[in-house]
Formats: C-alpha cells, structure tokens, sequence
C-alpha cells in the first residue's frame, strides 16, 4: 500500500519535476540566446539571410491569407451592420478588427506553422546530425553562430508579416465592401480614420506582433535545441513547436490585450 | 551572387513591410490628421459631458481642429473641466463658444466651436466662457413628455392637438 | 613545453547522472603518433573525446593536451585551445546548407582575415589533398559517405590543427573508401606533423595505420600496446575482440534470470 502510494506520488511527481526542470533550462536557453547576440549585429548578413528565411518565405501564405481574411471580415460585417443600418462602419470595423487582433494573433499562428516548424526541424537535423556539436568543436559558439541569428531573424520579420496581414486584409475588406457591396468609397476609409488611432490601435498591434515574435522563435529554438537525436524526436519537437507557441499566441495576446486597452 | 539576391529579397520584405506599416499608419491610422504636436490649451467648463470621451475631436464648422486632451471634475462649481488641445495654426476669438454636439443620433460626441465676434485671440490656458452642455436624450425625451402633459391640461383636452415638437 | 606527449590523460573518471561511463583511464597520445582507441560499442570512447574536446568535464583525474588541462580553461582559452583541434565525426557532421567548398573555407572565414583569393586556394589545396578538389561545388547531399568523410577530413585539418580526433572514421564505409581513409589519416599525420586520436572498433584496419593501441572496456583499459604487441596479446577480452568471437570476456548472453526457471522447467518436476 505504501509502495502503491509512493508509485502514485513519483507518477505524478516526475513529469512535474520534469516539466518544470525543462522550463528552466528553456529560461537558461533564452537568456544564453540574448547574452551570445552580440555576433548577430556584428555580422549583421547572418541575421539577413534568417530574415529571409523567416520573412520572405512565409510572405505568400501571410498576403494570401490576409487578403481572404479581410474578404471574410467585409461579407459577414456588412451583414451583420446592415441589420443596425449602419454599414458605413464597415471600414472601422474591418480595421479595427484586423490591426487589434486578427493581424497579429493570425499572422502569429501561420508564422508558427510555417518558420517556426522550419527553425525546429533545421536545428534539430543540425544537432541530430552533429552539426552543431562540429561547430564548437571548431571554436565556434553555436548559440551565437546559429540560435542567435535565427531568434533576432525571426523577431524582425514578424512584426513586418503582421503588418503586411492588415494592410493586405484591409484592402480585402475593401474589395468586398466598396466594390463589391457598394459602401460609399470616402465614409469607409475616413470612418477608419476617425476611429483607428496610431498609437492606441496600431502601435500596440506593432508591439503584439514584437512578443508573439519573441515567444515562437525563442519556443521554435528551444525545442528544435532540446530535440533527442532522432527522427522520431525532431519530428515531435516540430509538434510540440507548433502546439506550445499557439497556445503561448492566444494566452498572451489575451494577457497584453488587457493590458493595452483597458481604457477602452 | 547568391549573396546579393538573397539581400534583394530581404530588401524587398523588409520594405513591403514598411509600406505597409505606413499606409496602416496614414491610411488606415489617422496619424496624418492627428499630426498636431503644436497645441495650446484652452479650458472650459460645462454642467453636463454626456459622453464626451479624452481624445474626441474638436470641430469647428465641421472641420477637425483640435482633440479634447483632458476632462475633470471640479468639486467647486460641481461642474466639468474640459482642456481642449487646439491646433496652433487655428486661432478663435475670445467670445467662442464651446458646445458638446453628436455626432448623428447616436454617434460619437465631440466639441463643436461656434466663433464669435471679439477681437482678442483666445491663448494658451484661456477659459472659454461661453458653453452648452450636452444634450442628455433621456433628460430632453422626459422634457418633451412633461411639455406635451402641461399642454395637454392647459388646453382642456382638445379633440386632436398636432403637436410639433 | 618540453614534453613530447601532446595528450595525457591521468585517472579519468566520468559518469553520466549515475551511471559511471569511464573509471580511471591512464592514456597518451605522443606527438607525431597515430593512437587508436577500441572498444566495443558503448564502451564509452566517444565520451572520451568528448572529454579531451572540453564539451564534457570529468568527475576526476585530468585531461591536458598540449600542457593545458582542459577542464579548468574558461570559454574563451578552450575556443583558443579547440583552434589547434579538429574533429572528424562519425558521419562527417557537414553543414548541410553550405556546399563542400564554403565548408572547408568555414573556420577559415570564421577565424582569420584571410582575403578571399588565399582562402580559395588554400581550400582547392586541402581539397586535392583528399582527392576531391573537382567536387567543390557539390552539395553535402550529393556526396557519398565515403566522400562526405574526406571533405569532413579536409575541413578538419583547414586550419593546421596539431590534433586530429577521429570519431569512428571507418563506420558503414565500403572496403575501398576504408583503404582511402585509413591512408589518408596516416599520410595526413606524418605529412602534416599532426597527432591523431582514432575512436574505432574497426580492427583490421586501424591495426594497419597506428602506432599504439588502447583497449578500453567496462570504463578501464583493458590492453594497450603496438600493433604487434596487441596481435600477440594473450588477454582474453583482446583475443575476443580480436578474432570477432561470440563468447568470452564479453558474455553473448544479455544478464538474465536461469534459463530452464523462465521456462518454468523446475515447477514441472
């Protein structure tokens, strides 16, 4: 009885033990990422060549998606104000809706999917494959020469995505509203711009998309790092990238939305 | 070779990045018309805000020419302290008069300034003198129902008294 | 700096968590010498790289190469130190987005300020020293394993290291590029004064290339000696290891409970 007890404990016990020791080596991992950058900015064509692979590279799915987004937005939006007689809101509603929240939470969410799986699988083949082990071998800091330039890629190219996302979807909202629909032209955008504010709406979307930036390559990194040598493991680190940085989106954006608009 | 395609990319990301964060910024945003770092405040008070919010416009002939940049409550008069932030390139008589207007029905409040005639400029930290509060729709809804009843009593009840309003 | 061991190793111990990998390991690798280090699999030769590298620290005894003992130098006198090294990995370890030239050229770039035009020929030179200067351009995916290993060797050695380390050079390579790099390392080594450090439980080819063998087994080295010497040595774990015999010293047999009592034979009486 006693064995089955201390069996229930360590049962439970372990993975959190586990879980919380992992936490901390991820904390260790991310203050390593931030003390070795110096090199990013010396050698500032390492961190370029990450912008590309981060940025330039999710850029059709973040336009393509945007555009259906803010289609989306217009359609249901003209439906739904048209019952309160007040379809030239339609602008502000489509804006606000996409520079508050859609831009850079789903911005994030596809980013995740599509760089930060990437960064995931790259560096876990590299550890895997005992590339990053060659590398200090040859007195190179993997932290600095590899993680290092990915995170600062990733966080410069993400806040531009979520930027591209509404602008993009905006001008969908557009399409369907004015051109399709038949808003008057001048009351949807100068609604807009009554209503949107630079640094109320916009400034802190910017900053949304900086943390949510921050978060996915800083997860995508740290499992690809923390990945067992193995098919089997990189493949599970890519899922766990994916799961943990979409959860870590929607939990955080809740938290800063709190923070940012509470006046509102 | 491949290096310098590579920095063509990233140029050409980073800058669709940046034009899109400055049509959010202009054409979306209204940092354009908001542009009004030079401001001088002026200050007036009134008995009712209804919902006048800090950062509603200030109008004057439906032209935005200022943003309400404070609002509190003066616990002597009992009445509303509103700082309006104007624009300096707009200048108005001493005698303005500041009213709390709607916009449609049920739109946004914002302050509406109707000029006057005096010679003397309003300057930074003036008081306006002149003002009319808000239009409480519940207060003026109750005001026309009492108005109809004292009618309705005076005039002994008329067969049908159109009433305009 | 007069000595003329450039490795010593004195009473190493390490364990991973508590499970004790190395017990107190005598060895040396004289300059100018190719040593090898044979084991079974498991038997924790990597490991023992790994510690004369500097990425682990032992629980006791010490490493020194080239005077220095490596578990008591900060970050940057082990990068200084990891500069005078190269290290050749079990399946060469390329960098798979680099092609073969950018990837000999690397430490070259990373370390010194060499003008681009030296650095291409010293590569070309390296290169040809391993027989592959017409395959610069390929791509770490197009090469075979046989090949990924020259380039891996000739990466190794781009900045003069005094030390070579060899992770299990001859693993999965067919006989003809076993020849090829057995040669390579022992032309490499009297050529370019290097010392090598071969981790291997290839027997018939390493024996062929070194000057000294040790044998390491359950954490302890169980034989040393020259090639002639380990041929003729009468210790059983050697002679097993030697001739690929399927029982010895190293029990063919998983420990496991008495064979006819998991049958269940004694209940059956």
């Amino acid at each position: 009885m006693m064995g089955g007890l201390a069996r229930f404990f360590a049962a439970i016990g372990h993975p959190v033990i586990d879980s919380i020791e992992r936490l901390g080596f991820a904390s260790r991992f991310f203050g390593l990422i931030l003390l070795r950058s110096g090199t990013s900015f010396l050698r500032f064509g390492l961190v370029i060549r990450e912008i590309f692979s981060a940025g330039v590279l999710s850029m059709l799915i973040i336009i393509v998606s945007g555009l259906f987004v803010g289609m989306v937005l217009g359609l249901q939006g003209y439906r739904t104000l048209q019952t309160y007689g007040s379809a030239d809101s339609l602008g502000v509603l489509v804006a606000l809706s996409l520079v508050r929240e859609l831009g850079p939470v789903v911005a994030a969410l596809l980013f995740a999917g599509r760089a930060g799986t990437a960064m995931t699988t790259e560096v876990g083949l590299m550890k895997a494959t005992e590339q990053l082990s060659a590398l200090s071998m040859m007195a190179v800091d993997p932290m600095a020469r590899i993680i290092a330039p990915r995170f600062w890629g990733a966080v410069i190219a993400m806040p531009l995505l979520a930027a591209i996302f509404s602008a993009v979807g905006v001008f969908g909202g557009y399409l369907v509203g004015v051109v399709l629909l038949g808003v008057d032209d001048g009351t949807f955008w100068s609604q807009m711009q009554a209503a949107v504010d630079f640094r109320e709406d916009i400034l802190n979307g910017v900053i949304k998309s900086l943390v949510f930036g921050c978060v996915i390559s800083a997860i995508a990194l740290f499992e690809g790092y923390d990945a067992p040598p193995t098919a089997e493991g990189v493949s599970r680190a890519t899922t766990r990238t994916v799961v943990t940085s979409s959860l870590a989106i929607l939990a955080l954006d809740f938290v800063l939305t709190a923070f940012m608009f509470k006046g509102v | 070779m491949q290096r310098s395609i590579l920095d063509l990319w990233v140029g050409l990301f980073v800058a669709a990045g940046l034009a899109a964060l400055a049509m959010l910024a202009f054409k979306v945003g209204n940092i354009g018309t908001v542009n009004m770092s030079d401001t001088y405040s002026v200050i007036a008070q009134f008995d009712n805000i209804g919902g006048l919010k800090v950062r509603a416009p200030v109008k004057s002939s439906g032209v935005v020419v200022g943003r309400v940049s404070q609002i509190s409550f003066d616990d002597k008069t009992y009445e509303a302290t509103v700082t309006l932030g104007i624009d300096k390139r707009y200048t108005f008589p001493k005698d303005t008069i500041a009213a709390i207007l709607t916009a449609g029905l049920l739109g946004e409040q914002y302050v509406g300034l109707d000029a006057g005639g005096s010679d003397k400029k309003l300057v930074n930290g003036d008081k306006i003198q002149i003002t009319q509060s808000a239009i409480v729709l519940e207060s003026l809804i109750s005001q026309f129902l009492f108005n109809k009843a004292a009618d309705g009593s005076a005039k002994s009840a008329p067969p049908s008294a159109p009433v305009a309003p | 700096m007069s000595n003329d061991n450039l490795v010593e190793i004195r009473d190493l111990s390490f364990a991973y968590g508590n499970r004790p990998i190395l017990k107190g390991i005598n060895l040396t690798a004289p300059r100018g010498k190719v040593i090898a280090i044979m084991g079974g699999s498991g038997s924790g030769k990597t490991t023992l790289l790994r510690l004369i590298g500097g990425q682990l620290r032992p629980d006791a005894g010490t490493v020194r190469v080239d005077g220095q003992q490596v578990d008591q130098l900060n970050t940057r006198e082990l990068y200084a130190l990891r500069r005078k090294m190269g290290m050749l990995f079990q399946f060469g370890a390329l960098f798979t987005d680099l092609s073969v030239f950018d990837n000999v050229a690397f430490q070259m770039r990373e370390h010194t300020d060499l003008p681009e035009a030296l650095i291409h020929d010293l590569v070309l030179m390296k290169l040809q020293a391993v027989g592959l200067r017409g395959a610069s351009q390929l791509m770490p995916a197009e090469l075979s394993g046989g090949m990924a290993r020259r380039v891996a060797l000739a990466r190794a050695v781009a900045l003069d290291p005094m030390l070579i380390m060899y992770d299990e050079p001859f693993t999965g390579l067919d006989p003809i590029s076993l020849g090829v790099i057995g040669n390579l390392i022992r032309r490499m080594t009297d050529t370019l004064g290097l010392t090598s450090i071969i981790v291997t439980h290839d027997i018939q080819e390493s024996l062929k290339i070194v000057d000294y063998v040790y044998f390491v087994s359950n954490g302890v080295i169980e034989a040393e000696g020259t090639p002639a010497e380990i041929l003729a040595s009468p210790a059983p774990f050697v002679h097993q290891f030697i001739h690929g015999e399927e029982d010895g010293p190293v029990p063919f047999h998983y420990p496991a409970a008495d064979y006819a009592r998991d049958l269940g034979l004694d209940r059956r009486t």
